[in-house]
Formats: structure tokens, C-alpha cells, sequence
């Protein structure tokens, strides 16, 4: 998937602008240009994306291919998982701008439930 | 809130649904059936098969209900208070599934408009549509 990968990440902040509590080091979050062109972000969303190819990758074992992301989200990072399902929607929303009449339904459905297991895998480990 | 800048950038994205209403709403619907099946439990009565005629004559309803949303922004209590009657007593539909819609009809919008669907045309719309479904559950209680 040749997408820019650090769009999810960037759109994610700034459609739901809170998410940015996560990121209070990341420099100059003021705008969605500021946003966009930072470049923390940008390799912060590649990341993101990566990891998310792990789980294709993996699509018979999410859980254990997030075991450890999934603690490093609780125990470090304290993210609420409710961020995790923020984020699987503005994936489907960038698939959806890129791939326009090609993400049909059928294929909405199998990334949403893609997506909702990611969500559920990272935050499997959280006590 | 929506300020002005969101409320312009709803407007004038809409200017490409109109025409396409019929299409974008029963896409959005079959979308969310598809997606979410559980929905579906609202429409025993119709013929949830791709395309059918009670699809696109519902989705073109739903479309046409954002399109008069979009036009009164500013009061949409009371633009949408007949609707907002029939979802609390006679439909009561589980508000959940206004996010679930809202949502099919967001990936509808960025289908169709691609690049244009930017970061900031995107949180305007999913205020906008925070804040009708918001209306269409006030008074269910």
C-alpha cells in the first residue's frame, strides 16, 4: 500500500484534536499545516503504520504479534484504548480517499474488522 | 461548536453531493448494513439486497434530511425537530447507530471527493454530524 503513511496519524490529530495530549514533545501541533508538515509526526505515523503492517502480516496471530505494544501503550504511555478505535476509522476514511470505488463495502467491512482487532489486541494487555 | 470556517467548508463540499443524493445515501446505507450488521435489525421490512429500490428510496431520504441539516446550521433543533420526534417515539432507534451511519456516510464522502476530503473538510463534517445525531436523540429522554 503506497499511501503516505504518516496521514492516519496526522489526520487523527487533527480531526480529534485531544489526541494530541499523547504528543506534548512532538513540537508545533498548532495547525492542521503545522500538523501535516511536522516532521515528528511524520516519522511517528510511519511507525504507526508499520507496526499496522505487522498485524497483515500476521493475520492468524494479532494478539501475539501485539503483546508487547500492547503493554508499552499501558504501562508507559497510558493511552486510553479508545484512541486505538479513533485511529482503525481514520485509516478506513484515508483507505477510503485513496482507493475511492475500489473500497467496496465487502472491503470496508474486512479493514473495519481489521482495524477492531488491532484496537483490540493493543489494548488485550492493559490491567 | 461549528465556527464559520467549518460551516463554509460543509457547504460548499456539499455542492458535490447534490445530484448524487439517491447514489451517496444508499451507498452510506448499504455501507453501514454491510459493516455493521446489527443495523439491519431497524429494517426487517425491507430488501436489504444491493441496489433495491427501498435502499435508494431510504438513502436518498437520509441524504436529503443532511441536505436541509446543512442549509440550517444554525438552528438545526428546530430544522429537525420533526425528525427528531419521529426517532424518539416512534423509531427509537439506539443512538449508537447514528455514529455507525455517520461514519459510512463520512467514508461515502471520501470515496467520492478523495483529495478534497482534507483533514479540516473531514473534522467539519464529522462535527456536523456529531451534532445532528445529537439532535435526532434529544428527545428521547
Amino acid at each position: 500500500v503506497c499511501l503516505c503513511s504518516c496521514l492516519p496519524l496526522s489526520r487523527l490529530l487533527i480531526v480529534y484534536p485531544w489526541t494530541q495530549r499523547f504528543f506534548s514533545s512532538f513540537g508545533n501541533l498548532s495547525s492542521p499545516t503545522a500538523i501535516i508538515g511536522n516532521p515528528k509526526v511524520r516519522a511517528h505515523g510511519k511507525k504507526v503504520l508499520t507496526s499496522f503492517g505487522e498485524a497483515v502480516k500476521n493475520l492468524d496471530n494479532i494478539k501475539a504479534t501485539y503483546t508487547k505494544l500492547s503493554e508499552l501503550h499501558c504501562d508507559k504511555l497510558h493511552v486510553d484504548p479508545e484512541n486505538f478505535r479513533l485511529l482503525g476509522d481514520i485509516l478506513v476514511i484515508v483507505l477510503a480517499a485513496h482507493f475511492g470505488r475500489e473500497f467496496t463495502p465487502a472491503c470496508q467491512a474486512a479493514w473495519q474488522k481489521l482495524v477492531r482487532v488491532v484496537a483490540h489486541a493493543l489494548s488485550y494487555k492493559y490491567r | 461548536m461549528l465556527n464559520a470556517d467549518e460551516k463554509q467548508l460543509i457547504k460548499h463540499a456539499w455542492e458535490k453531493v447534490l445530484g448524487h443524493q439517491e447514489d451517496f445515501g444508499a451507498e452510506a446505507l448499504e455501507r453501514m448494513f454491510t459493516v455493521y450488521p446489527q443495523t439491519k435489525t431497524y429494517f426487517p421490512h425491507f430488501d436489504l439486497h444491493h441496489d433495491s429500490e427501498q435502499i435508494r428510496h431510504h438513502g436518498k431520504k437520509v441524504v436529503t434530511a443532511l441536505g436541509d441539516a446543512v442549509r440550517h446550521m444554525d438552528n438545526l433543533s428546530e430544522a429537525l425537530s420533526e425528525l427528531s420526534n419521529l426517532h424518539a417515539y416512534n423509531l427509537r432507534v439506539d443512538p449508537v447507530n447514528f455514529k455507525l451511519l455517520s461514519h459510512c456516510f463520512q467514508v461515502v464522502l471520501a470515496v467520492h471527493l478523495a483529495d478534497e476530503y482534507t483533514p479540516q473538510v473531514h473534522v467539519a463534517y464529522d462535527k456536523f454530524l456529531a451534532a445532528v445525531s445529537a439532535v435526532l436523540a434529544e428527545k428521547y429522554r
